[in-house]
């Protein structure tokens, strides 16, 4: 099980803050979001957001091992 | 300088629901060796577009955030010759003329603190996860940094 976490308007689109996802074996961050844009079309919109995989940025081949807590991070505007 | 628990005392970091505190931020950075502090404040503006604003909301993915700020203060301190560095946000909902960010950085001559301080906010405002949603007389939305 994977903990998926939505931020700003990604959490608007999918309408939920956390997800828990069951995976079989681990998968690449492309992967994971390739299921998500399947599942939420209108997340593709904003294919620009960065994932986070355990607090930390990951790139499209990071690994995703299962307990990882992943985040969706849509362009921030702190400060 | 690292002290016994391994927490570096060159770097104070803060993401609060509290309002934000000028003089916390001033005195952390004031050092005896130091020539200048360089201090931004960045203050929730009545408009956008041409649109008012009433209110701005501040979320954040907290402990994230926090690990990001320390990495900015970490890479300033290795890029410039500062002394000491604070960086300090707000979570939340803000008003009008209040404060969501302040940066503070000391050094022994005042270029390398512009310089830190400039980077720091700039850094800031592309790799920390905040985001702000802006409330209007007749609706809300989410801010896009780059639209």
């Amino acid at each position: 099980m994977i903990q998926l976490l939505f931020f700003g308007i990604t959490q608007d689109i999918v309408k939920q803050h956390k997800i828990d996802l069951k995976i079989e074996k681990s998968i690449l961050v492309s992967e994971l979001k390739s299921m998500l844009f399947k599942q939420y079309p209108a997340l593709k919109k904003f294919s620009t957001f960065a994932v986070a995989v355990n607090e930390k940025y990951a790139t499209e081949d990071t690994l995703i091992n299962d307990n990882d807590v992943v985040a969706i991070i849509p362009p921030v505007s702190g400060g | 300088m690292v002290n016994k628990l391994g927490m570096n005392t060159s770097i104070d970091i803060k993401l609060t629901s509290d309002k934000l505190n000028l003089q916390e931020c001033y005195d952390f950075v004031q050092d005896p060796a130091c020539g200048g502090i360089a201090i931004f404040v960045g203050t929730v503006r009545n408009h956008t577009h041409q649109k008012e604003v009433l209110k701005l909301d501040f979320s954040t993915y907290k402990p994230m955030a926090v690990k990001e700020m320390q990495l900015i203060a970490e890479r300033a301190l290795q890029h410039f010759p500062i002394k000491k560095i604070a960086i300090h946000h707000a979570e939340g909902m803000l008003e009008i003329g209040d404060v969501p960010v302040i940066i503070a950085v000391s050094s022994a001559h005042r270029k390398s603190a512009f310089e830190a301080c400039q980077f720091a906010i700039d850094t800031l405002k592309e790799t920390v996860p905040i985001w702000k949603k802006e409330f209007f007389e007749d609706g809300e939305v989410w801010v896009n940094p780059h639209p």
